[in-house]
């Protein structure tokens, strides 16, 4: 079931969508949202994108394997715990940088770990997805 | 040491991909890491020898108490030069032997590995370390057994061998840590002058059975002797290293080691001695059936490691004596003979001894190795086997209520030793020429010196005892029994009882060669009943257990997701329910704040999209129903103004309409196919979740929740986190160990869900 309103307004919301869940990781630490809900509505708006212009459109857009985007997210998130190791702090303690630039503020190895958390939920939920949509098609 | 042992496995890990690069000489390149590691432990020798023991320590997790420890004293360094000297030889020996085996580079991996973490096994002083190169030299024990792992009973054995040895180093590790709540270290130099309080504590039984189980399989005593015969699946050299030489001798280490500390009690020493004994003799008998000549090498191997441990079992100044000599005698003869044995092999690619024979004339060389060391193990003067079994035979009968069945035993499986010996070492060399698989001919410069060095060591060592034996028996006892010898080595005691043994051990060694070369095959086909053998406890024990697990899954794990979902409910709700059960007293049912207009509408949408839910008849309707149920439920976590909560609610309730959107297309229609008991049963089930996570929500909420961790997480949120969003802070930073397990867990249940889904399909296509 081909809609051309469906189609056309998912290629709008697409964008949208993912810039609203970078949003949500960004202001995460302050306010609602984080990498968590950023993963999900990211995966939504491909989902969104999957179900107006079919599977292959999807994945030509995602363009990355989804199960490397979760491995990545996993490799960032315990990658974040590098540093802590290194400067001989407990596993896993937070380490802040001061940028001193305004809209940046401080960067620190929680950044790291969210946006972890959000290419782990992302890739996760597009795996599903898509494996369950293709042996969909294939029966 | 540490940086040896290092050395040593970065070397082995450079094998494969130096092999590929000197495929033809790589024999000559291997040698130089054994023979490094040699004469680097050869050079300590004179500070070892005036009496030094050398320590060495660098903290690996110290608040553990595991360290990177290790103790160079007579024990270890004869172990030390054994392992490495053997190494040398089966090193260059493998170069050759090897060269026709696929995957070469990884034999020669597998086997550096070993040596280097044997060398960690007798070097270390800390137990738990001694653990870790325990089961590493288990674990490449089992890649080199199986190194044919195209051949089914090389995996079989391969298995057995890990399965019994691992279980011996889980023993190990089970006393290693009693011995730390009896002494409070793991290390074994702070064992020294404990010996009493351990020996009278209440754990000490079961300490020393734990420990004896280790040694004990490790050095396939009697019960557990029956992995090591079929171990011979393994290319010869590794037969002649690991299952003669080394390997197996580690659990008589053990043994040695824990001697002085944990040994002299009658529990200790009866067992030692009877399990040795046992092994000396019924290995020895089992080896007149064989006619491999692997497999009787292999038997006598057992019954020497019975011996050697019979001797610990006396605990004599001269049965430690008796001890030293035979180890290292028993390392360079057998060594040799499982090398030759290969040779045997290779060249003429039969390993029947019945079919070999008159081969002197081609293989010159291997024939007077193989003499040298069979005159060795038979215990002809002047080799160091003939002193190794004087002293033995010495220092059983200095015993005085078990001497006699000892000594009758010991000559008995001498004699059998002596008929293996006359079967590998001289039956194919001598007597009438056979037709062999393959024309006889020498084997090539590399797989001739390493046997033949380790034969003429045995005589070298039997003419000069006092060189090197004699020295290192001192120290060695020092370690063993913590009091130095008055004895001396002489190969000459003069004619005496001892001699007059010898004679009558190698007079029946003859017999029964004469015996069993004109034996009729038939009489050989009787068979022990199954009941008997331990390899069948074994087969048996294996059978028990996989047909638990059938069972188990058959029950739990059936394949119907509703089962699975019934077991992990009903087991979850039960066992919650016994402590709910327990602190039923301190619940508070009132409401603990008015019910708003809000509230009441939200309830009464969620039971109607519950009802709806339950009772629909299209698929659709059910899903729709789903999601209003989970967007209610958001809109409570709204209104109690939990915002992220809410969000993400609302983000997975729209994501898993799409998922069961996708699932339920393709389903077959919305029948009604389970029968109504299943409904019953099934409803009743859901009924008592949904009322136990009533309880569960209605006890949580009559505490006054601690409110130290909200006003800590409140206070520190900013300052130490960095952020106001409280709830984010906590899932990215103060509990970031947590999440970082629960997104391993959420990768590994995609990769579960994709792998399902690609396989299913491939096994329809």
């Amino acid at each position: 079931m081909y809609s051309v309103i469906l189609s056309t307004a998912s290629r709008y919301l697409l964008i949208l969508l993912l810039l609203f869940s970078v949003f949500l990781l960004l202001r995460g630490h302050n306010e609602p949202g984080g990498g968590f809900v950023g993963g999900l509505v990211a995966a939504a708006a491909c989902a969104l994108y999957f179900i107006a212009n079919g599977l292959e459109a999807a994945r030509k857009i995602v363009f990355f394997d989804p199960l490397r985007i979760a491995a990545l997210g996993l490799l960032l998130a315990a990658a974040s715990a590098l540093p802590s190791l290194l400067l001989g702090n407990p596993f896993m303690t937070a380490v802040w940088i001061d940028t001193g630039i305004a809209p940046l503020g401080k960067v620190g190895t929680p950044l790291l770990f969210d946006l972890g958390v959000y290419f782990l939920v992302l890739g996760v939920t597009l795996t599903i997805i898509f494996s369950l949509a293709a042996e969909d098609r294939r029966s | 040491m540490l940086s040896l042992l290092v050395t040593g496995f970065l070397a082995s890990a450079l094998a494969p991909v130096l092999y590929r690069r000197f495929r033809e000489n790589f024999g000559w390149i291997a040698v130089i890491f054994p023979l490094f590691m040699f004469f680097g432990f050869l050079s300590r020798y004179p500070e070892v020898a005036a009496g030094e023991v050398i320590r060495e320590s660098v903290p690996w997790v110290p608040s553990l108490g595991v360290n990177f420890s290790f103790l160079l004293d007579g024990l270890s360094l004869t172990f030390a030069l054994i392992i490495t000297l053997v190494g040398a030889a089966v090193f260059l020996y493998a170069g050759a032997y090897m060269k026709h085996y696929a995957n070469t580079g990884r034999f020669f991996l597998s086997i550096g590995v070993f040596m280097t973490s044997m060398l960690g096994l007798v070097l270390s002083d800390n137990m738990l370390l001694m653990f870790v190169f325990w089961e590493l030299t288990g674990i490449s024990s089992f890649l080199l057994i199986g190194f044919d792992h195209r051949k089914e009973s090389a995996r079989r054995a391969a298995l057995q061998a890990l399965l019994v040895t691992g279980g011996g180093g889980l023993a190990l590790l089970a006393g290693t840590i009693l011995l730390h709540r009896v002494t409070g270290s793991v290390e074994i130099s702070s064992f020294y002058g404990m010996s009493g309080i351990i020996t009278s504590h209440a754990l000490y039984p079961a300490i020393a059975i734990l420990l004896l189980f280790a040694a004990f399989t490790k050095s396939a005593q009697f019960p557990f002797h029956f992995w090591l015969p079929n171990a011979m699946e393994a290319p010869a050299p590794v037969s002649a290293y690991l299952h003669s030489a080394t390997m197996v001798k580690a659990g008589i280490y053990l043994i040695a080691r824990m001697n002085h500390e944990i040994g002299g009690t009658p529990l200790w020493q009866d067992t030692v001695l009877i399990a040795g004994t046992a092994t000396m003799l019924f290995a020895a008998l089992l080896a007149f059936g064989q006619t491999d000549l692997k497999k009787l090498l292999a038997y006598s191997t057992l019954s020497v490691l019975g011996t050697l441990v019979m001797l610990l079992g006396i605990g004599s100044e001269l049965a430690v004596k008796a001890f030293f000599i035979y180890l290292i005698a028993h390392s360079l003869y057998k060594g040799t003979l499982f090398l030759v044995a290969g040779t045997l092999d290779h060249e003429t690619g039969a390993r029947d001894v019945m079919k070999l024979g008159g081969l002197r004339r081609a293989m010159p060389v291997t024939a007077v190795t193989a003499a040298l060391a069979s005159f060795s193990m038979m215990g002809i003067i002047p080799l160091v086997g003939f002193i190794g079994k004087e002293t033995v035979y010495k220092a059983i009968l200095e015993l005085e209520y078990w001497g006699v069945f000892l000594i009758a035993a010991a000559v008995a499986a001498n004699a059998f030793i002596v008929m293996i010996t006359l079967f590998v070492g001289f039956k194919p060399f001598w007597g009438e020429t056979l037709l062999t698989p393959r024309p006889p001919g020498e084997a090539p410069l590399k797989m001739l010196i390493g046997p033949a060095l380790l034969a003429v060591l045995g005589l070298l060592f039997g003419l000069f005892p006092g060189v090197f034996i004699a020295v290192m028996l001192q120290q060695s006892a020092l370690s063993i029994l913590s009091e130095t010898l008055s004895l001396k080595i002489s190969i000459w005691q003069g004619f005496n009882l001892v001699l007059l043994l010898s004679f009558v051990t190698l007079l029946l060694g003859g017999v029964l060669f004469l015996v069993r070369s004109r034996m009729p095959e038939r009489l050989l086909a009787l068979r022990a009943p199954a009941l008997l053998k331990p390899s069948a406890w074994y087969e048996g024990s294996l059978r028990l257990l996989s047909s638990l697990a059938r069972l188990q899954t058959r029950l739990l794990q059936n394949g119907y997701l509703r089962n699975y979902i019934i077991v992990i409910v009903v087991t979850a709700i039960s066992l919650a329910s016994f402590a709910l059960y327990r602190s039923a007293g301190r619940f508070v049912l009132e409401p603990a704040v008015a019910v708003t207009f809000y509230e009441v509408a939200l309830a009464f949408i969620i039971v109607v999209s519950t009802v709806l839910l339950i009772t629909s008849k299209s698929r659709l309707k059910s899903i729709v129903a789903l999601g209003v149920l989970g967007f209610s439920i958001g809109i409570i976590f709204v209104i109690y103004g939990a915002p992220d909560v809410a969000l993400t609610t609302f983000a997975i309730e729209t994501l898993n309409v799409i998922l069961f959107v996708l699932v339920l297309y393709r389903l077959p229609r919305f029948l009604k196919l389970s029968r109504s008991s299943n409904r019953v049963r099934d409803s009743l089930i859901a009924g008592g979740v949904g009322v136990f996570m009533t309880l569960i929500v209605l006890y949580a909420t009559s505490f006054e929740l601690s409110p130290e961790l909200k006003r800590f997480f409140a206070a520190a949120s900013l300052p130490e986190g960095k952020g106001r969003n409280i709830v984010n802070v906590i899932l990215v930073d103060f509990r970031a160990l947590d999440t970082l397990g629960e997104m391993t867990v959420l990768a590994i249940a995609a990769v579960g869900i994709f792998a399902m889904l690609k396989l299913r399909t491939r096994g329809r296509a």
